[in-house]
């Protein structure tokens, strides 16, 4: 277990946990991870989901409405590990869920749960210092997200915080999916790498393969979270790992062959 | 407790930890793609505060434009009917649009114009703010586009309108519980897209470094000139001074000048709904079913949510107050003992609308109306020779239409 791309580009792959179910979020969770993802971020759901854009939205409000927990997320995140020992596992989560839970509470948890790292989306580099110690001390890996309108200065300190890689923003904006890939995103890359020797993983609008492909080009990964969300809310449930698996394969698909 | 060290250390070499802190409360949890821009903002608003220029022709605005200042009138037939303390109300009722809102909305919108930001966007719970915003966008000729909720739409349905025709554009809000609270998340989502061109005016004490300060520094005018003006009357400060608590912008004005003045006791009043289980009413500092400190919306204070910490519905009869956190100086204030937080009901409130109607001749918005309720149950308790300020945050006009579904009047002369 740990964060390591077999190939390039890597693929994260984002799942918002409990929609349509915890079993279901776990299962495709393992076909992805069975079909070429290399790092599975588990979102807890959040009731004011507010970077994200209508489809990750929606899904946090199904997923709220079912009930599901941060520690319902931490349990199938140990289910998960448990059968994929090898996956590179981030919880990703908003940060009020995580305050309620305490933050050196949900590190152990975390930890327990075979975790490789955390991403919280709305905490900033400068408030951090309590965070990363109880990341450090349960030996896990923050990540930060790094946006195009994140300047050198801001682009540095998020490099030097982070483990595992660094999320790189493609775009401004909230999440989902878009038509092409924004055309700033390989200049930030660019100027992340000026600080860091850790892989820079591209997300916000990557929805294809050809996205991957081209992201394959300057990063060394690819994040997919709005499309295979959307895939979701319009697969049946009992159908949803199998779509998912199929659709893992295919967005790395375009990258082996290359 | 163990989340407060949380909130307030630098990682490693960052070298200035946040700014904006009150108490363990404030700071800044935003998306990363935010964060330029407060920053931006954060330098701009300090080279504005220090520019004299910036603050003569803010004070000949707020003078001649929005009708400073407000009076502090003494309501003599309230206080003789109550029986108790002498009750002044600071009447921002009076200014132009009809609330102290436009205090801030002007400031930021002359920020905005400092910066070149020609895009405006707001959010709105009561629409006193997007009015507000709107006026003072028509007044500069920016663009104006203000989120709301639809259910506040529905509710505040005059203010929409006069949104509309002052030029801007109400765009509304689904999600969720359909109220302010979605109304700023969706402000919010739009600034994250457009942060290059947009200026956001946050019409209240809340989100992240520098608005609670920045908001509360464009009202602090009402403490300035309320103290100035209760020496006029009374040749001493008073005993208490009561304001409504929804974000908490009308009452850091109104208190902001005093907090020194140790035996002023200052009261903020929030919304108790129609019950004190959680979801039933605003009460963010109420005991029991109240809230807890954690984050929404960019800043660390105390907010209504459940066990696992998803923010909890609301309910308040005012579109004003119903929302699920409250500004981080307020939860400063409580925690230290400085302010003191109590609730009144949508039924007391009401009740406060038709006393103040019927007293004074001021019909009160439905949020000032929680303030005017708190004096009403303490001016009874205290003697012939004590003062009680209320902060008349806003005019009712907007809420007749509420008014006239949940008060009986029985087509009956008044009573009192």
């Amino acid at each position: 277990m740990a964060i390591h791309f077999s190939k390039k580009p890597g693929l994260v792959v984002y799942f918002t946990a409990g929609d349509p179910d915890l079993a279901t979020t776990r299962e495709m969770a393992l076909a992805a991870i069975d079909n070429g993802a290399d790092v599975i971020e588990l979102g807890v759901p959040f009731s004011d989901p507010l970077a994200d854009g209508p489809v990750i939205q929606r899904a946090s409000e199904r997923a709220v409405a079912r009930g599901t927990r941060l520690s319902d997320v931490l349990g199938i995140c140990k289910e998960i590990r448990t059968a994929r020992p090898e996956a590179g596992i981030i919880l990703f989560s908003y940060l009020n869920p995580v305050v309620r839970f305490g933050m050196e509470a949900f590190a152990k948890a975390a930890k327990d749960a075979g975790a490789d790292g955390v991403l919280l989306t709305d905490m900033i580099v400068e408030e951090a210092g309590e965070y990363l110690r109880v990341m450090h001390e349960n030996g896990l890996m923050p990540v930060f997200l790094a946006a195009p309108t994140s300047p050198d200065a801001r682009l540095k300190a998020i490099a030097e915080n982070s483990q595992g890689f660094v999320y790189a923003i493609s775009r401004v904006g909230i999440t989902g999916t878009q038509t092409e890939l924004a055309s700033d995103a390989q200049g930030l890359v660019e100027r992340i790498r000026k600080f860091t020797k850790l892989p820079v993983a591209l997300g916000f609008g990557v929805s294809t393969a050809e996205h991957v492909k081209a992201v394959g080009e300057f990063a060394d990964a690819a994040v997919v979270g709005s499309a295979i969300v959307a895939l979701i809310e319009k697969t049946d449930a009992a159908d949803a790992p199998r779509a998912v698996g199929e659709f893992v394969k295919s967005l790395c698909g375009g990258v082996l062959t290359a | 407790m163990g989340t407060t060290a949380t909130m307030t250390r630098p990682a490693p070499g960052v070298l200035n930890s946040t700014p904006g802190r009150f108490g363990a409360y404030g700071g800044r949890y935003v998306p990363e793609t935010l964060m330029a821009a407060l920053l931006e903002l954060d330098a701009a608003y300090a080279a504005a505060q220090a520019d004299e220029a910036f603050h003569t022709e803010l004070n000949g605005l707020l003078k001649d434009y929005v009708g400073r200042p407000t009076p502090l009138y003494f309501a003599k037939r309230l206080s003789e009917t109550l029986g108790g303390a002498k009750i002044y109300l600071k009447r921002e009722d009076l200014l132009h649009t009809g609330a102290h809102k436009i205090n801030n909305a002007l400031g930021q919108a002359m920020l905005a114009r400092r910066m070149g930001k020609q895009r405006i966007i707001a959010e709105t719970g009561a629409g006193q703010h997007g009015v507000a915003t709107a006026t003072v966008c028509a007044l500069f000729g920016l663009e104006c586009v203000v989120y709301m909720g639809e259910e506040d739409m529905r509710r505040q349905e005059l203010n929409v309108f006069r949104m509309r025709l002052l030029g801007a554009e109400v765009r509304g809000v689904n999600s969720g519980s359909a109220t302010l609270k979605d109304a700023i998340n969706e402000a919010m989502r739009d600034w994250v897209t457009n942060v290059r061109t947009t200026f956001y005016i946050l019409g209240s004490a809340l989100g992240s470094h520098p608005y609670p300060t920045m908001v509360r520094d464009f009202h602090r005018v009402i403490s300035k000139e309320s103290k100035r003006q209760i020496l006029e009357h009374e040749g001493r400060l008073p005993d208490a001074i009561v304001a409504c608590v929804g974000g908490g912008s009308n009452a850091i004005g109104a208190f902001y000048e005093f907090i020194p003045d140790a035996n002023v006791a200052l009261i903020g009043v929030e919304a108790g709904g129609r019950g004190t289980a959680l979801g039933e009413h605003a009460a963010r500092f109420q005991k029991n079913g109240g809230g807890v400190p954690g984050v929404l919306q960019g800043t660390y204070s105390y907010v209504l949510q459940n066990e696992a910490g998803q923010v909890a519905a609301t309910h308040s009869v005012s579109a004003g107050l119903d929302y699920a956190s409250v500004g981080p100086e307020h939860a400063m204030l409580h925690d230290s003992g400085r302010a003191t937080y109590t609730s009144a009901t949508d039924d007391e409130a009401l009740d406060a609308v038709r006393v103040l109607s019927r007293t004074e001749g001021i019909i009160p918005a439905l949020e000032t109306a929680h303030a005017i309720a708190e004096a009403i149950k303490m001016a009874p308790k205290m003697g012939k020779d004590k003062i009680i300020m209320v902060n008349v945050s806003g005019r009712g006009d907007k809420d007749i239409g509420i008014m006239t579904r949940e008060m009986d009047l029985g087509g009956a002369a008044s009573s009192r």
